[in-house]
């Protein structure tokens, strides 16, 4: 009982450690996410293949305007 | 000889006290706030800029009515603010106004380029460590510092919001020109 309740103050000092790892980004700091490596549409072919199974999956809750019936044959 | 689940929890508890030791210092670094932040509040003394590690000649401050602005050029309101600021020196310059715009960015090219683009009439400076924005902590981009004739912080204005952040901005100027100085 002991030795549990031990690995159970190591595992939650461990969830506080990770959750340390979040960070706020200042209104000053955006700039980064205005990087190329951060944009959505810098590989063309990879955007149209995330688009296609994402409106396959999505189309019934009406996501990015594309009809369909969410069978990801389309 | 002591068994395998005491030789764990001991071998836990030291990992316990290992770990409560990180996160206390983790902590401490965590609720420690620069003591400069307090000087940008309303009522506080404008810190000086030329000593802030700030790139670009500041121009004289005393005695003037200053707006300090911090912008960036990855920032649309940043950019839309910046001719408000031009009328706002061209109306108002004469009567003792300077303005005083600090790019934030952390690439002095994107500086640069933003500055040349837009050819501001007011004083441009690069805080490319951003040691000053992140002792103003400001809350939004642009941020504008409205400074009275004693160096005193009277107005802070987060944003631009077009017409009416024009407005609120002249509105503030005007009153502190019209303010008498105080020997």
């Amino acid at each position: 009982m002991k030795a549990w309740r031990s690995v159970a103050r190591v595992a939650a000092a461990g969830l506080a450690l990770a959750a340390g790892g979040c960070a706020t980004v200042e209104p000053w700091q955006r700039g980064a996410l205005t990087r190329y490596g951060l944009r959505a549409d810098r590989d063309v072919l990879q955007q149209a293949a995330t688009e296609h199974a994402f409106f396959s999956r999505e189309a019934t809750t009406g996501g990015r305007s594309v009809g369909g019936s969410g069978c990801g044959c389309n | 000889m002591s068994s395998l689940p005491d030789r764990i929890a001991a071998a836990c508890q030291r990992g316990v006290r290992l770990v409560a030791a990180v996160l206390a210092v983790v902590a401490a670094a965590g609720v420690w706030v620069p003591s400069a932040r307090a000087a940008w509040a309303v009522g506080g003394v404008l810190p000086d800029l030329a000593a802030s590690g700030v790139t670009g000649p500041v121009p004289e401050l005393k005695g003037k009515v200053v707006v300090v602005d911090f912008f960036a050029s990855w920032c649309a309101p940043c950019r839309a603010s910046f001719p408000a600021m031009d009328r706002l020196l061209a109306e108002h310059g004469a009567r003792g106004l300077v303005v005083v715009a600090v790019g934030v960015d952390g690439r002095v090219k994107d500086h640069e380029a933003f500055v040349r683009r837009l050819k501001p009439t007011f004083a441009t400076v690069h805080d490319a460590s951003q040691k000053l924005v992140a002792s103003a902590a400001v809350e939004a981009m642009p941020t504008s510092y409205v400074v009275d004739r004693a160096g005193r912080i009277r107005h802070v204005f987060a944003g631009f919001r077009g017409a009416a952040s024009e407005r609120e901005l002249e509105d503030a100027v005007e009153a502190l020109l019209a303010e008498e100085v105080k020997p």
